[in-house]
């Protein structure tokens, strides 16, 4: 979930990657040897930036001799790019939001996860074991989850929201001081839930019903906002933002009057993952390396530093009391999480979504 | 020997010429071929197939790319885009004309300070350059505390996510795309002419608007191109400076092709975007070179 101004500049790579030829891969995947000699194999990791400790290559390389290289992709679409342009992409294991990772394992590109290999998984919640996209952690193993709500200024708003409705149809005082979710999945959630449908709907009908609403929102908006919206909040500028979790966070950093509510009409779980790719040859080397980040010591630097909930009950055991203290949406249980919709991959509907956002944000 | 070439040796000598340029034609042909021609075909062809389900492309043959063009919704963003890129080269001549005109009329030093001044913004990353703005232009920012401060407005201007906060954005972003090619146009106008149109009773507005404008013409023009061209396909500064509340053709594409995952749909409206701005460079073209030539010139030609 995490975006990056300069994932724009990416769009130049990833157009010059949409000309590479559409080589075929895949191909019988040979059993992993226990007894590799890991030493011997090397990794290239790719993962959000600004999401795993600065020295995480040297702490993995020291703990277990196998050298590793840490690339950066902006976004899940800009991962996507690289790894379904067709042949190798060179990357052993790359971290996707869990409706990404579905939708790699359904094209064939991921491998399925050696559980021998990673007995620290055993350091994860039951609930993070059984979500909707990957039941089991066959393909996929979560290293961040949380959920989407209104990230607000407590000392600008005249009552606390506590519905999507505050943000669909905002009173007076925050009327202009909106701000919304760009990314289509995201800017149709608060109407779906709003209207009591399902965040996977695929019925059109439904974003019918969305899109009306949103075309009536958009006018009251400061702006449609993914990257942002918190510093917005920080300067006054909005008052009232729709925003993920870990995001809200960062502006509670900087201005202890923001708050963070799921509203009442519930919200999305979302998760970031971290999967092998079939091409990969360091199989045995990215299962350690999986089965590193789930460390008890090595996830809690995660939420005490990227202030996202990771799905490890021994990592947010560790967490510093003082952190859950100022970060209160880091004290969200597991089972409060479950309470929200597993957001899934919704394959050949998906460009519904991406049309409904086109209208709504090209609405004059 | 009917079949004998009238001036023998004129085509194998000229075959020898072309024989020996070669090595130096080469790389500008591959560098053209690699990144123009290639890329250019790439997208044209799969403009014409289905989308792969996890992007990519399917390799059966369709023509429904281009029947979702003319959906309203897409019509309506290629006419935004034009209309928004047509403003922007508007204010970019009106702004551009008179600093070209004033650099080309400052002493030498001063041209040079001038023209380095011009440029000096593209040393600084664009995105920086824009954010900028979003400091300026935002409810509380400079421009908002400053007519504040001297009581000249009490509740801050809408400024920032707007149509015209995108309109500034481009605008700032390619002027000099529009000095440049007008100061080089400017600056190499012989001097004599307008002394001659001086010293035989012309006023300053008169040697203008027959010698200085007309002559400029090729070089507003070129300017004219490079400022609409990328205006009409740029996506970051509506997105930026326009909150995602104003959606351009470029950001249309990028989306198709980094959002939706359907590359064929994205090339399809890449081709439309380039055979629009293909045909505006022959227009240009021909609307110079007839500018150049002027009237008599042409019944001249004509006539022979």
């Amino acid at each position: 979930m995490r975006y990056k101004a300069v994932s724009l500049l990416a769009t130049a790579a990833i157009a010059s990657l949409a000309l590479s030829s559409c080589a075929s891969g895949g191909g019988e995947e040979a059993p992993l040897d226990p007894d590799a000699d890991l030493t011997k194999q090397s990794l290239v990791v790719s993962i959000w930036a600004d999401y795993s400790p600065a020295d995480l290559a040297e702490t993995f390389e020291a703990e277990t001799g196998i050298p590793v290289t840490i690339v950066n992709h902006a976004t899940n679409e800009d991962i996507m790019g690289k790894l379904t342009a067709g042949g190798d992409s060179g990357i052993d294991v790359a971290f996707v939001s869990g409706q990404y990772a579905q939708a790699l394992n359904e094209a064939g590109l991921i491998s399925s996860l050696d559980k021998a290999l990673i007995p620290n998984e055993s350091n994860l919640y039951e609930e993070a074991t059984q979500l909707a996209y990957d039941p089991g952690n066959n393909y996929s193993m979560p290293y961040a989850w949380g959920t989407t709500g209104l990230c607000y200024r407590s000392d600008l708003v005249a009552a606390e929201p506590t519905s999507w409705n505050d943000l669909l149809t905002p009173a007076p005082d925050v009327t202009g001081k909106t701000t919304m979710l760009a990314t289509e999945r995201w800017m149709a959630l608060p109407a779906l839930k709003q209207l009591g449908m399902s965040v996977n709907t695929t019925n059109p009908d439904d974003l019918a019903a969305v899109k009306e609403q949103l075309l009536e929102t958009k006018p009251t908006l400061l702006a449609f906002d993914d990257t942002t919206f918190y510093t917005k909040l920080v300067s006054g500028e909005a008052s009232l933002t729709q925003a993920w979790d870990g995001w809200c966070n960062y502006g509670i950093a900087e201005d202890p009057n923001i708050k963070f509510v799921v509203p009442s009409e519930g919200s999305d779980l979302w998760t970031d993952t971290m999967t092998v790719l079939k091409t990969s040859k360091n199989k045995e080397a990215a299962m350690a390396f999986i089965n590193y980040i789930l460390e008890a010591d090595v996830q809690s630097w995660v939420a005490e530093n990227i202030l996202y909930k990771v799905p490890n009950e021994a990592a947010m055991a560790a967490v510093d009391p003082a952190i859950l203290e100022a970060y209160p949406n880091l004290q969200m249980t597991p089972a409060e999480l479950l309470k929200q919709e597993v957001i899934v991959d919704v394959g050949e509907f998906s460009p519904e979504f991406t049309k409904l956002a086109t209208e709504v944000m090209a609405a004059g | 020997m009917a079949t004998q070439s009238p001036t023998p040796g004129v085509v194998p000598r000229g075959a020898r010429r072309g024989w020996a340029a070669l090595p130096f034609l080469t790389p500008g042909t591959l560098v053209l071929a690699l990144f123009v021609a290639v890329p250019l075909l790439l997208v044209t062809s799969y403009a014409f197939f289905e989308r792969g389900r996890f992007g990519g492309v399917v390799y059966t043959f369709t023509l429904d790319n281009f029947v979702r063009l003319a959906d309203p919704l897409y019509l309506n963003v290629i006419a935004t885009s034009i209309g928004t890129a047509l403003i922007v080269t508007v204010l970019a001549v009106a702004l551009g004309y008179p600093t070209a005109l004033v650099i080309v009329r400052l002493p030498p030093k001063w041209r040079t300070i001038a023209l380095i001044a011009v440029l000096l913004p593209f040393w600084t990353n664009f995105l920086i350059r824009t954010y900028a703005w979003i400091l300026l232009l935002n409810n509380a920012g400079w421009i908002n505390q400053g007519l504040q401060a001297v009581g000249i407005i009490d509740e801050p201007l809408k400024m920032l996510y707007t149509q015209p906060a995108v309109i500034i954005g481009l605008l700032y972003m390619y002027l000099p795309l529009m000095v440049l090619p007008l100061y080089s146009s400017l600056s190499s106008q012989d001097a004599q002419l307008t002394e001659a149109a001086t010293n035989l009773g012309s006023n300053p507005f008169r040697v203008f608007r027959t010698i200085t404008l007309p002559l400029s013409v090729p070089g507003l023009l070129t300017g004219c191109v490079f400022v609409f061209v990328p205006a009409m396909s740029n996506f970051v500064i509506p997105e930026l400076l326009g909150g995602g509340k104003t959606v351009l053709i470029g950001n249309l594409i990028r989306d198709q092709f980094l959002k939706a995952r359907d590359w064929p749909f994205g090339a399809a409206l890449a081709l439309v975007l380039t055979i629009l701005l293909i045909a505006l460079i022959f227009a240009q073209q021909s609307a110079s070179r007839r500018v150049i030539e002027g009237p008599r010139e042409r019944k001249v030609k004509r006539d022979a």
